[in-house]
């Protein structure tokens, strides 16, 4: 049995956690707004140029002379994860299940027998993977706050992933990050962004709506200056999903722990009133038998 | 008689408007688009944009900076990595 002054510290340090976590929750929800709407407006460009590529790429045909980042090396023996989490914790089971994903998909490369090569961009998803696969991260980035991050932050990361690919470091790469869907329901993804994944009936439906086009300069120069673009544009999309998926586990996780500290509370304070009570009614017992012994 | 026009950056779409004609810094020259024109599409250098509302007579710049222009039957459309 706690003594009551230890069951009234207990009671305010539970309080002050609850007080932390609900301004954790209201800062969430704050930064949560920001980063929805950053992730809606950035989806009009990232679709648009998703449809520019496939029509361009359905009309180019691929040969040997054709930029790799869209025929790819002709090789699938390496595959580089990037792997997309943030930097900080306290945000439920969003780091966990980027990570859960990578590991997965690394653990099926493996068993193919393929070479396996992975590129953190957040510092969770590198905890996670250094205890699995301690060789297998060449690459880590510590993005800091998600929300803050520019296209031009991207645009570096990009260009360092497409210089590594030109140096042949990798064939594949593929990109972890959480799809924003609701508050309640973000959900990890796979996406692969090197070579271009081409939606092959899409692109031909839309090339047989457009007469034809010119083009200023030509097809393969325009695709060679956009497939790089493009590369930026997806790790910056999957940037600002990721970021509206942390607040918004963020807030979820932090409302169930201010609910949680809620209930402990009111068990706390039974427990103290009971035993305040208890202590009281001895005190009575031994005064009253005090006075009848006289 | 209007364009349909549109400039987008990966930050978000910065105009969805209806002009009359806008002139867009292609890489091999300035070109004017008007309602109705030619599909085209185009990647174009740092520059100004000059948007010519109707009636106007002295045009809206826009510096943009990387990025392409398609013109298409809906319209034009503007992808700028950085604009304003």
């Amino acid at each position: 049995m706690a003594s009551l002054k230890a069951l009234k510290i207990r009671i305010g340090s539970v309080k002050s956690t609850q007080k932390i976590t609900k301004a954790m929750k209201m800062v969430a929800a704050a930064k949560l707004r920001r980063a929805q709407e950053a992730a809606e407006a950035g989806r009009p460009y990232a679709q648009r140029l998703e449809g520019v590529v496939a029509s361009l790429a359905s009309k180019v045909t691929v040969s040997e002379s054709s930029p790799k980042l869209l025929a790819g090396t002709g090789k699938d023996d390496v595959h580089l994860l990037i792997i997309a989490t943030s930097d900080k914790g306290l945000a439920g089971a969003f780091n966990t299940n980027i990570a859960r994903l990578a590991r997965r998909h690394a653990q099926e490369l493996l068993a193919q027998g393929k070479t396996v090569k992975i590129y953190t961009i957040g510092r969770k998803g590198r905890a996670v993977l250094n205890r699995q696969f301690p060789k297998n991260i060449i690459h880590s980035i510590e993005p800091g706050d998600l929300g803050k991050l520019s296209f031009a932050d991207a645009r570096g990361y990009a260009d360092d992933l497409i210089a590594r690919f030109e140096a042949g470091e990798f064939d594949v790469a593929t990109l972890f990050y959480s799809t924003f869907k609701s508050v309640l329901a973000q959900e990890p993804t796979a996406q692969q962004i090197i070579p271009v994944a081409i939606p092959q009936a899409g692109a031909e439906a839309e090339t047989a709506g457009i007469a034809a086009v010119t083009y200023e300069p030509d097809e393969e120069s325009i695709l060679a200056d956009l497939l790089p673009s493009n590369v930026a544009i997806q790790l910056f999309r999957a940037m600002r999903e990721n970021a509206a998926s942390e607040q918004g586990s963020k807030m979820t996780a932090m409302d169930n722990a201010t609910r949680n500290a809620g209930d402990l509370i009111k068990r706390l304070n039974t427990l103290y009133n009971r035993q305040r009570q208890a202590a009281i009614t001895t005190e009575l017992v031994e005064i009253i038998s005090g006075a009848e012994a006289l | 008689m209007s364009l349909h026009f549109e400039l987008v950056t990966p930050e978000k779409l910065l105009r969805s408007e209806e002009v009359y004609m806008v002139v867009v810094p292609g890489s091999e020259g300035d070109f004017g688009v008007l309602e109705g024109h030619a599909p085209l599409m185009s990647t174009i250098r740092d520059g100004n944009l000059e948007i010519y509302k109707a009636g106007a007579t002295t045009p809206e710049t826009i510096r943009i900076e990387g990025g392409f222009a398609e013109v298409n039957e809906k319209g034009l459309t503007v992808l700028a990595e950085k604009a304003g």
